[in-house]
């Protein structure tokens, strides 16, 4: 036996306490929101009528899957209000995640061309904001992008525009706070792959007389789509049931699924409809979710 | 592509300076304006600290703020013991029964949306008849910041050179305490950044919060959100600069422990 598999028996052991938190508090609940979805609206504490009650034995089981109500799926995919939700979230991550790649890339390239001292900084910088609130960074364009707030106020003084524009509440303002928050999900990934790849490559595309563009476009981008796809589905998965910025940013008149889930939780109170909207957006955003772990997990695994 | 420094075009360090004035003016305009005496937010009139004095004496705030401060301590310390364990488990076990599963369950929460993350720990919490509040808030974001935890303390394992231990252990070690001797001491200032991060994310949580807490336990960010759904108030704008503040000191700290990090990294690669 070789000393390093002595190691690994005492290491499976170290997963045994995480494995049971994780099962418990993240795997369980999803089946507590599967069960509640399934089961009516009550005016009660909690607001809901359980399904069955495991301790009355297998008839009791029998007469609660008949009674199993797919009411609040059949609301879901009745009522426009939330279709249209699902089609707004996603279409908002999809055009976010568009405009982070354009911004995020750019700089991610930047990053990589800074001399190796450098680099180190300019990572720093970019992760600064991310371990900064994400509510006081959304408040703080609130600050700036109100009536008469900071960004009008520039605009009035140059006079390039005679009237204060409206801002707030507006889907420029969203996607201005989304593109905001998740820059650095963006940039880091993208660097990551950057940084690692050969400038050897780089120099043999230019020594068989490609041109700068056509190097970078044949070259260093196709290599870079592991990053690309990391960076994406870091922004996209998490946009796609974002609360806080669509509720502070963006206007009222139409919603995204986060804010539609937490109307239903908090203000109407209705549990098991919050349950199924929270299922059917898992469902949704299942195949990006597997797509991301197994990025994650090939990306930790090889270093 | 680092030895690659003639490629630092103009359009390289301008989108490099754009993007970072982008990420960093908002912040910075938000500090400027926590000391403006005026109470228009918007009009700048001389310096002044009454916003902080006025929060200081906002009573339901502070205790929002001191819980806070208590959950992301507890949650962070919890989460660094088992993202840790889970992290040496992943890197040091090699492929165990349930491996896959396991990781899933821990790099899941990096990108699930906030919304039935908190939504279905609440059943969860409901379904077992627990009480709503401190606790059940430390066991929400313990959840997600273990998670976060466990891929810093990974990627440290992953880039540490094996050999280490199996020298300790060649030497007479068994394997408990060469990982206590070898292993932790090399990792404990990813260990330690890892914990900073758990703390921060937890003070800066809405969202998990809001499903996971009872009534008459609001945290900081449930006070501020709520404040802030009314309107701009420059106490908010001092409260956000003190959050601001705590945390550039946590940053620094974690800083300086990676840095730690990567110097013992590499001067005990030789060996």
């Amino acid at each position: 036996m070789s000393s390093s598999s002595l190691f690994t028996r005492p290491a499976r052991l170290a997963a045994i306490a995480p494995y049971l938190w994780m099962g418990l508090f993240f795997l369980v609940p999803f089946l507590f929101v599967l069960k509640i979805s399934l089961s009516q609206t009550a005016i009660a504490l909690p607001p809901y009528t359980p399904v069955f009650d495991m301790g009355e034995g297998w008839e009791a089981i029998k007469a609660a899957l008949a009674a199993l109500s797919f009411d609040n799926f059949k609301l879901l995919v009745s009522d426009d209000l939330y279709i249209l939700s699902y089609l707004r979230s996603l279409m908002v991550a999809a055009i976010s995640t568009a405009i982070l790649l354009v911004i995020g890339y750019p700089i991610a390239y930047g990053m990589a061309c800074l001399p190796q001292r450098w680099q180190g900084v300019a990572m720093m910088l970019v992760i600064v904001p991310f371990w900064t609130s994400f509510l006081i960074r959304i408040y703080a364009w609130i600050n700036i992008l109100q009536h008469d707030g900071l960004l009008n106020q520039v605009l009035l003084a140059l006079h390039l525009v005679s009237a204060p524009v409206v801002w707030l509440s507006t889907d420029s303002a969203m996607y201005l706070g989304i593109v905001y928050s998740y820059l650095p999900f963006m940039i880091l990934p993208l660097y990551a792959t950057l940084a690692k790849m050969d400038p050897a490559l780089l120099e043999a595309a230019f020594d068989l007389g490609a041109s700068p563009r056509q190097a970078f476009w044949r070259v260093t981008f196709p290599l870079s789509l592991p990053g690309v796809g990391a960076g994406a589905l870091l922004c996209f998965i998490p946009i796609v049931g974002e609360f806080v910025i669509p509720d502070l940013l963006a206007g009222s008149d139409s919603l995204m699924i986060g804010q539609t889930l937490w109307l239903e939780f908090f203000t109407n109170k209705d549990w098991p409809v919050a349950s199924a909207t929270a299922a059917v957006l898992l469902l949704l955003l299942l195949a990006p979710l597997l797509l991301y772990d197994r990025l994650q997990r090939r990306q930790l695994e090889q270093s | 592509m680092a030895s690659a420094t003639n490629r630092l075009s103009p359009f390289n360090i301008t989108a490099l300076a754009l993007g970072l004035a982008f990420l960093y003016l908002p912040i910075v305009i938000l500090i400027i304006y926590s000391f403006n005496a005026s109470r228009l937010v918007t009009v700048w009139g001389g310096w002044s600290l009454q916003w902080y004095s006025e929060f200081f004496n906002d009573s339901a705030m502070i205790d929002a703020a001191w819980m806070s401060l208590r959950v992301a301590a507890t949650s962070a310390s919890l989460a660094t013991l088992l993202g840790t364990l889970a992290a040496v488990a992943l890197s040091r076990g090699g492929g165990f029964k349930g491996r896959t599963l396991f990781s899933g369950m821990l790099y899941a929460p990096l990108v699930m949306p906030e919304v039935i993350t908190g939504l279905s720990l609440l059943l969860l919490f409901v379904a077992l008849n627990a009480e709503r509040g401190f606790w059940t808030v430390v066991i929400a974001h313990t959840t997600l910041t273990m998670c976060f935890v466990a891929v810093v303390v990974q990627a440290r394992l992953g880039a540490l050179d094996r050999s280490l231990e199996e020298a300790a252990m060649d030497l007479g070690c068994d394997p408990a305490r060469a990982f206590l001797a070898v292993t932790l001491p090399l990792i404990l200032p990813s260990v330690a950044a890892g914990w900073m991060l758990a703390f921060t994310l937890s003070l800066d949580d809405l969202v998990i919060a809001s499903f996971t807490t009872g009534p008459g336990s609001a945290t900081l960010p449930i006070r501020i959100y709520s404040e802030v759904r009314l309107g701009v108030k420059p106490e908010i704008n001092a409260i956000c600069t003190l959050v601001v503040a705590l945390i550039a000191v946590v940053i620094v700290v974690a800083s300086l422990a990676s840095k730690i990090s990567d110097a013992r990294g590499k001067s005990a690669a030789p060996l």
